[in-house]
């Protein structure tokens, strides 16, 4: 099992500590409810030093990036970031990830945890020729997502970014002599950035903005509060809304699968119909629906919860899910999930769960 | 983390009180603790008759979810209706307002089946 650079400060500050991807990473430190709470209303941070760092650069670098997954790069422009998808021949998604243009021919791709080592593979066996450069610097860099209200403030206090840095833009700035990567991204449905920092100065970055944030509440947060947070604002999770057998457009990622450029899976993917389709819900019961329990439409399966959570926005358990599309199942409608052999009645609701604090 | 003297307790981390044939049943600081928030709490209705080791409820919280074992048998009398409104007793007060269920022991030798505050501390130790 492999541990981040701030395992130690996790671990002084209390953390519960969990395998995750591979990785020894802290789940809750206070507890799951008052990180939520620091979150939507303050701030908190999140070591995401285990998510994967893939560097691309070359000539062809644009072509070749076009060529591996569905959103199409050419567009961009320096300091700009995407978020996409890598898909197989059959069109189902490797993994989902975040493009960042770093240059004319340079880039940054930030890759799941535990799809990492199997992204790189993948990229480097697709190379075929073209002029480009697959890195995977994931041992390089750390990683710390800093999200909430109060979350701009805070990192502007430790480290000097533009203040027009836009949402899903990033910029490039210094700490203690190292170049930090500053981006305005982030997996909470909150504003915030996220900081991109060599390994060695990761920890003292850390430090700085927890100092820096103690005046306004700061707190550091778990995997447990990022889970319900992305639940909230309606983002997928590979492993729950995205996996080896789910193809973007059924997961509702439309958005990001662009048919002018070519792509591996793009074949698959023209004309597809998807079978099923993505749903979010609310409980009326106080049972949560967990991954994997049976969705219902007039007493008969007809799908599958892939993430549920209690939301303490809503004061309600939340679910999302995959239904067979034609059930015709569309917001406002009733369906029930099969808790423990017992049916509770859900309705089904548009995402995201809860306004959106994101600055755009 | 507290394990009261004078409580008898399970490997499936609940405590049992008795008192004159009555016994209330809840889950332990370490149960608590290793759920976190927790979000609800399904029990029995009173009248239910449970025999020892079977499940009789579920404790929710935000990430886990996790069967009650009852430590005794016999008829459950009472449940914590305050758990309803305030499920997150079970992580305040776990051995008092976070009660769970009051059950009439049919059979009070299964009592002494069960683990001393003592030996439910090793056992927790073993855990780790």
């Amino acid at each position: 099992m492999k541990r981040t650079v701030l395992y130690d400060r996790h671990v002084a500050l209390g953390a519960r500590i969990v395998p995750f991807g591979g990785w020894d990473m802290p789940v809750q430190y206070a507890g799951v409810l008052a990180e939520h709470e620091a979150v939507r209303h303050r701030a908190g941070l999140f070591d995401v030093c285990h998510m994967g760092e893939v560097f691309i650069s070359g000539p062809d670098s644009t072509a070749f990036i076009n060529s591996i997954q569905t959103n199409n790069v050419a567009g961009m422009a320096a300091g700009q970031v995407l978020y996409s998808v890598m898909c197989d021949e059959k069109g189902n998604a490797l993994d989902d990830l975040l493009v960042y243009r770093l240059g004319p021919q340079s880039w940054l791709l930030i890759v799941n945890a535990g799809n990492s080592d199997k992204d790189y593979a993948w990229m480097a066996s697709h190379t075929d020729g073209s002029r480009v450069t697959v890195q995977n610097r994931s041992a390089d860099f750390g990683l710390l997502a800093l999200q909430g209200p109060k979350a701009v403030a805070i990192a502007a206090a430790v480290i000097a970014f533009p203040q027009e840095l836009k949402y899903y833009h990033f910029a490039l700035a210094s700490f203690e002599g190292a170049e930090v990567l500053v981006s305005r991204t982030g997996y909470t449905g909150e504003d915030g950035v996220e900081l991109m920092a060599p390994a060695g100065k990761t920890a003292a970055l850390w430090d700085a903005l927890m100092t820096a944030g103690k005046d306004d509440g700061i707190a550091p947060c778990g995997l447990a509060v990022r889970d319900l947070l992305r639940i909230e604002a309606g983002y997928s999770l590979y492993g729950h809304e995205l996996d080896a057998d789910i193809d973007p457009l059924t997961a509702g990622l439309r958005w990001v699968v662009k048919m002018d450029h070519e792509f591996i899976g793009k074949g698959a993917l023209e004309g597809l119909i998807p079978a099923r389709k993505k749903i979010a819900f609310t409980l009326e019961g106080k049972n949560i629906p967990r991954q994997g329990f049976s969705l219902l439409v007039d007493g008969v399966p007809a799908g599958t919860v892939t993430s549920g959570t209690f939301s303490p926005s809503l004061q309600k358990p939340i679910g999302i899910g995959y239904i067979a599309a034609d059930k015709g199942v569309s917001p406002g409608g009733a369906i029930a999930v099969d808790i423990r052999g017992k049916q509770v009645s859900a309705r089904v609701c548009k995402l995201p769960f809860i306004n959106s604090g994101v600055f755009k | 983390m507290e394990y009261p003297d004078g409580l008898h307790y399970t490997k499936d981390h609940e405590w049992a009180l008795e008192e004159e044939g009555v016994v209330t049943i809840g889950i332990t600081d370490y149960a608590q603790s290793e759920l976190g928030d927790v979000v609800f709490v399904e029990l029995p209705e009173e009248g239910t008759v449970i025999k020892a080791g079977e499940p009789f409820g579920v404790v929710e919280s935000v990430k886990s979810v996790s069967d009650l074992y009852c430590p005794v048998s016999g008829e459950v009398l009472e449940v914590n209706g305050d758990l309803e409104g305030e499920p997150e007793l079970v992580n305040s007060s776990c051995y008092d307002a976070g009660w769970m269920v009051k059950i009439a022991v049919s059979n009070k030798k299964e009592l002494g089946e069960l683990l001393s505050a003592d030996q439910y501390a090793d056992y927790i130790k073993s855990l780790k």
